[in-house]
């Protein structure tokens, strides 16, 4: 296998694409739609906030593999964060999928578990996949009441 | 056809595959692998070349100079029209309008013919396989008008009985549009016999031939449809090019479809007379070189035949079905027994983006989504497939080496 398509496909994105975890609804939660009319998908993301802090955070919905990893590592990685610190993460995991050299802290090195998506950035056309479940969280934050869409 | 005739008949895939171009470059390092042609399908140097031979040799505005190269430049874009008008078994040329695409005639039949002769509570009729560029225009239309966009459904293998489309059909329909060939699942429509159908119950017929134009002899007489459209760029020509047929008495009573010059005889702050039909339709300096480019590309594809064509793009189909359907956890989308070109599938547990990305990777370009054509999705239950298509230069080898790859992705993503 090419070693692009090893960094894209990462045991940990692989697992958590077969696997993933927090698929499921919160009642009673803030919740986003979010599509990506390329290719026909569509996630849900769930959250539960108490005060400033991200209590909860789920999804549901079916996509590709890193679509699905991300939206599995974003709910993850969210819990337990502020919406500041949440928005922050965010910001740095568009750099680290969109490759911007310009920007300082890409490579993922403060970005943790969240580090596995750098090779997205090698695959133009797959960093929607990635993004879309982070702009979704993002609505739901903002209680946005239009669904969120990729293009 | 016996496999011996056929061979005999066949054409030497070796050779035509050197006039593309294209078709020896590599991709990831990996020989490329093309089946993506009912998205858009590569160039031979026949059409590359009268491209750029326009440029070097006789390139200047047409219809317009009195000088040597505008008159060189009209008459090989008026030749490119006469060949087109052959191609499609038309009784004139002035029964072809040159078009961007497939999407403009179907919006230029819309937006003139349409708004001319459709009003509140009349019908357009549609299939359920359509492609969006044969929804959206009749959509746009009928909320306009007040009129009702139906839609006749697709079978579980991706057929239209002719019965539902007979039963769909009221005295409120004034059009029946679909298209020849499903560009997601590859079936056939009986365009000739639904033709039959509208025109018994006093209905025009659109054929949208995008797919069946490169791949099989469409003749609109024999067809007997009232419009045709078709997009140069699937028929291995030029972008940005394409034609609709159209009954010369339809065009003569539609109305123009865009101003300006060129479609004008003459014009006062008054009153413009309008010019001779095709040109009424035909504002502004037209796509001079890729229509001529068309030609080119319509010609090489006469030259190789078009029966031969489809023989090798349907034994390529069923041997390509036939190795498919050995892989566990492949499901075939769209299994009509009238079908060509197209191979759509899902891959139990793996998502087709996932399969995109990894066959090319092997340097075997497929194409994964909803095809333009989410309705069928829908209808089907899923968001996407992907779908190998067939050209006329592609080999049997091709299909392994897609076998081959599908099982690496599965390899992959166990
Ligand atoms: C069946 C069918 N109809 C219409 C179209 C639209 O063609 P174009 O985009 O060239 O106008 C396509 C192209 O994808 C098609 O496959």
């Amino acid at each position: 296998m090419s070693s692009e398509l090893r960094e894209l496909y990462q045991e940990v994105i692989l697992d958590h694409s077969k696997k993933p975890r927090n698929l499921r609804e919160i009642a009673g939660g803030r919740k986003a739609d979010g599509m990506n009319p390329l290719c026909g998908d569509r996630a849900t993301v769930y959250l539960e906030l108490d005060g400033d802090v991200v209590k909860d955070a789920s999804f549901v919905g079916k996509g590709c593999s890193i679509s699905t990893a991300s939206a599995s590592m974003m709910t993850e990685a969210v819990k337990g964060r502020t919406r500041a610190e949440a928005e922050a993460l965010f910001e740095r995991f568009h750099d680290l999928v969109t490759g911007d050299p310009s920007k300082p802290g890409t490579g993922g090195a403060d970005l943790g578990k969240l580090a596995v998506f750098s090779g997205v950035c090698e695959f133009p056309v797959r960093v929607k996949c990635a993004a879309l479940p982070w702009h979704t969280m993002k609505a739901a934050l903002e209680n946005a009441p239009e669904p969120v869409s990729t293009e | 056809m016996s496999t011996a005739e056929r061979r005999e008949h066949a054409y030497d895939l070796a050779r035509v595959r050197s006039d593309f171009p294209i078709l020896a470059r590599s991709v990831h390092d990996k020989p490329l692998v093309y089946l993506d042609n009912a998205a858009s399908s590569q160039k031979p140097r026949a059409v590359i070349d009268a491209e750029s031979r326009v440029y070097e040799e006789c390139y200047a505005n047409v219809h317009r100079g009195v000088h040597e190269l505008s008159m060189k430049a009209t008459d090989a874009y008026e030749g490119a029209r006469a060949v087109i008008q052959r191609f499609l078994g038309a009784a004139s040329s002035e029964e072809i309008v040159y078009t961007r695409g497939t999407t403009e005639a179907v919006n230029l039949v819309a937006s003139t013919w349409g708004r001319k002769n459709v009003g509140a509570g009349d019908e357009i009729l549609i299939t359920g396989l359509e492609h969006h560029s044969n929804i959206v225009p009749w959509q746009l239309l009928c909320e306009e008008k007040g009129a009702q966009l139906r839609v006749v459904p697709i079978s579980d293998a991706g057929e239209v009985a002719l019965e539902a489309i007979e039963k769909a059909i009221t005295p409120r329909t004034r059009l029946v549009s679909v298209a020849h060939v499903s560009n997601a699942l590859g079936t056939v429509l009986p365009v000739k016999r639904i033709a039959a159908l509208a025109h018994a119950h006093g209905a025009l017929m659109f054929v949208d031939a995008a797919q069946s134009v490169p791949r099989m002899t469409v003749d609109v007489r024999d067809l007997d449809c009232d419009f045709l459209g078709f997009s140069g760029h699937k028929a291995y020509g030029p972008t940005g090019i394409g034609a609709l047929y159209a009954r010369a008495e339809h065009l003569k009573a539609m109305p123009p479809y865009q101003g300006g010059g060129d479609m004008i005889l003459s014009v006062t702050f008054e009153k413009t007379t309008y010019n001779d039909i095709p040109y009424k339709f035909e504002a502004g300096t037209p796509n001079i070189a890729g229509a001529i480019a068309l030609g080119a590309a319509l010609d090489y594809l006469t030259h190789l035949g078009l029966d031969r064509i489809a023989a090798h793009e349907d034994a390529l189909l069923a041997y390509a079905t036939e190795q498919a359907s050995k892989i566990e956890g492949l499901t075939l989308v769209g299994t009509a027994r009238e079908k060509v070109g197209v191979l759509s599938f899902t891959l139990e547990g793996i998502h087709p983006h996932d399969i995109g990305t990894v066959l090319d990777y092997e340097g075997i370009a497929i194409r994964t989504g909803h095809h333009c054509a989410q309705p069928v999705m829908d209808r089907f239950g899923i968001p996407a497939t992907a779908r190998a298509s067939f050209g006329l230069y592609n080999t049997f080898e091709e299909i392994d080496a897609l076998v081959a790859g599908i099982r690496k992705v599965q390899e992959m993503f166990a």
